[in-house]
């Protein structure tokens, strides 16, 4: 544990009765003045993991610390973290200004003060001139906004935001993702975001937690879980990813489907089964003769940005490829790639395992 | 299609309800108020109306509302509140309004067997060593009768108005550092007004013009602005003091439901997104 620990989960369990179990033996650590997402489907135990930092819940057992010490039994109002409802919860009584005083009126803080922080906050979030205004006036984006305002007016250590962008539109989302970014990176403060598109946790993270079923599978930078998915559930859920089974024939040689390719990984057992990753940007359509690959393709669709081509190989396995160039439906084509391309993921590895290994290839690939 | 002849069709029976049971009996009250006992036409009931009797009358008339209204408010809103948290609160709540049900009469017989001198409450006293206690007949006793007839009445709007109301805005409030209590008075009770208002007036107005209860339980110990028009009319036979007072009695209710009356100000979603 650094100094820079503000969060720390040790062995955090929480369930609702004898059967149903929504966190298992969490054990997490967040650094102050970081973007961090937990990201994983419904039902994973994203929000609980929230809920139990803002002091709604408390574990059922394991212990919280925040800046060190434990606060399993501090409640909400005592704990200096700020939490952006998905709904927004924006007060209907009250109008944008006194939403965003609510915090500071608590606090019985001084009338010029008050009004000093409520429009530096709006400022920040580009609402100045909609203190007036009723909630019921804003829009869903001004909503939000107010939301974040209404957080950030506090000075807490942690802002926590609970799927905030969920009930925005494409455009109006990916604008806030700009903005929250940013907003995050002027305050300097945590932020811990949680979210089940794994595009709105790429593109914001510093560190993203993957969850699943009560569960952390994989914690990393988004680029380390993007390129290096620990197993099929982190590689399906992280963005498209073609997926098959495979062998590792030796260091740095893997068979799949019959066939030998060269790959990066080492230190694994002979002939030990295991699923392969490849993602379908990293494949390059190119003549049959010239590629590694030999396929026939079943469907093509203009995506905008790129072709997304639904291949098969000789053996039945589905590959996805993603590329500027066309291909005609029912055309054989080859499929190009790198080694460093595949990503051999072994099965039931833990984070533990699989995070040694990867840094033994490290202290490997770049000694050369 | 809706022509313009069958939409006037449609609101005959409105129309008639109006001017039977509301128009009318206003009126007539109105034009009554104007004569003194012997039929001549007078100002002098109103003139009346001001003099000390009936300044008091009124006084304690608001006075009996007030405390049923009070301990009717006190005991409905926690009730609700708790109704809210329970696992089967429609089944709950309609055991709470089943009573209402039954009529009104029956369960103030019910009372007086109840309180009376040789009833199960006095048996109950008798246990602890108190003597026979008087306690129909009492300020008390019509007090209570007339809050549990009318808790009912409080409770279901004060409950739907909790009910609705959005459960992430008390996390909210608690989030931004508010005690419980602070969040009760500056959350959950601003976004549940309307159900209190309702609820108040639901009970208020109807208790300044109590009087079968004021008869039966507190024996005409307690006159009500409603045990007055009753003596008006049936006993004194004055009809002219007698729609006088039941003029004034229209006017308060008037007054009453504008005060409690619902202002908009984007709370009636109560936060809940719809």
């Amino acid at each position: 544990m650094s100094d820079n620990t503000i969060i720390r989960f040790e062995n955090v369990t929480k369930s609702y009765d004898a059967e149903t179990t929504v966190l298992n033996n969490i054990n997490l650590e967040l650094e102050r003045g970081k973007f961090y997402t937990l990201l994983g489907p419904s039902g994973c135990g994203k929000t609980t993991i929230l809920r139990l930092i803002a002091g709604f819940m408390q574990p059922t057992s394991g212990s919280i610390y925040f800046n060190g010490k434990l606060i399993n039994n501090v409640p909400a109002n005592e704990r200096q973290v700020n939490t952006v409802f998905q709904d927004y919860a924006l007060f209907p009584h009250l109008n944008v200004f006194e939403n965003v005083a609510f915090g500071l009126r608590i606090k019985k803080l001084g009338k010029k003060e008050i009004e000093q922080k409520v429009i530096e906050a709006l400022k920040f979030v580009n609402l100045v001139g909609y203190e007036k205004r009723e909630i019921a006036e804003m829009s869903g984006g001004q909503r939000q906004r107010v939301a974040i305002a209404r957080a950030i007016v506090n000075d807490p250590e942690i802002i926590l935001l609970d799927e905030p962008l969920s009930a925005l539109d494409l455009k109006l989302r990916s604008e806030m993702q700009y903005e929250l970014r940013e907003l995050q990176q002027r305050l300097g403060k945590t932020f811990i975001f949680v979210t089940h598109d794994q595009e709105e946790a790429l593109a914001m993270s510093d560190e993203i937690f993957v969850l699943n079923e009560g569960e952390i599978e994989q914690s990393g930078t988004p680029m380390d879980i993007y390129d290096e998915p620990i197993n099929r559930y982190v590689a399906d859920f992280i963005g498209e990813s073609n997926i098959v089974s495979g062998t590792m024939v030796a260091d740095f040689r893997v068979k799949i489907g019959g066939k030998e390719f060269e790959c990066v990984d080492q230190g694994l057992n002979p002939n030990e089964k295991v699923d392969i990753v490849i993602r379908p940007e990293d494949l390059e359509i190119t003549a049959v003769e010239k590629g590694k690959m030999k396929v026939k393709v079943d469907t093509q669709l203009f995506r905008g940005v790129h072709y997304e081509l639904s291949t098969y190989d000789d053996e039945g396995n589905e590959w996805l490829v993603h590329s500027t160039k066309k291909a005609d439906v029912g055309e054989f084509i080859g499929l190009d790639f790198d080694p460093e391309a595949i990503h051999v993921m072994r099965l039931n590895e833990t984070e533990e395992e699989f995070d040694k290994r990867l840094e033994s290839y490290g202290e490997d690939a770049y000694a050369n | 299609m809706q022509t313009k002849t069958t939409k006037t069709f449609y609101l005959i029976p409105y129309y008639v309800w109006i001017v039977l049971f509301v128009v009318a009996p206003i009126a007539l009250i109105a034009y009554y108020s104007f004569f003194d006992l012997s039929g001549n036409f007078t100002l002098d009931n109103y003139l009346n109306f001001f003099t000390s009797v009936y300044l008091k009358l009124t006084l304690s008339s608001f006075w009996y509302a007030f405390l049923i209204t009070f301990f009717t408010l006190v005991i409905a809103y926690p009730t609700a509140y708790l109704l809210t948290k329970t696992r089967h609160k429609q089944l709950w709540l309609l055991l709470i309004i089943i009573p209402s049900w039954i009529n009104l009469l029956l369960k103030t017989y019910a009372f007086i067997g109840i309180f009376g001198l040789y009833g199960p409450v006095n048996a109950f006293l008798n246990v602890f060593g108190f003597g026979e206690t008087q306690i129909l007949f009492t300020d008390f006793s019509f007090v209570f009768v007339a809050v549990y007839i009318f808790i009912p009445f409080m409770i279901l709007p004060i409950f739907n108005s909790l009910d609705k109301l959005n459960p992430s805005l008390i996390d909210a409030s608690r989030d931004l550092g508010a005690s419980s209590w602070t969040t009760f008075s500056k959350v959950i009770l601003p976004l549940t007004i309307n159900g209190v208002k309702a609820g108040i007036q639901a009970v208020f107005i109807p208790s300044l013009s109590l009087f079968m209860i004021t008869r039966l339980i507190a024996g005409n110990k307690v006159i009500t602005l409603g045990t007055a028009i009753e003596q008006q009319f049936l006993v004194t036979q004055n009809w002219g003091m007698g729609s006088t007072i039941a003029v004034f009695l229209i006017i308060f209710m008037v007054i009453i439901m504008i005060i409690t009356g619902q202002r908009d100000k984007g709370a009636n979603s109560n936060g809940k997104n719809k």
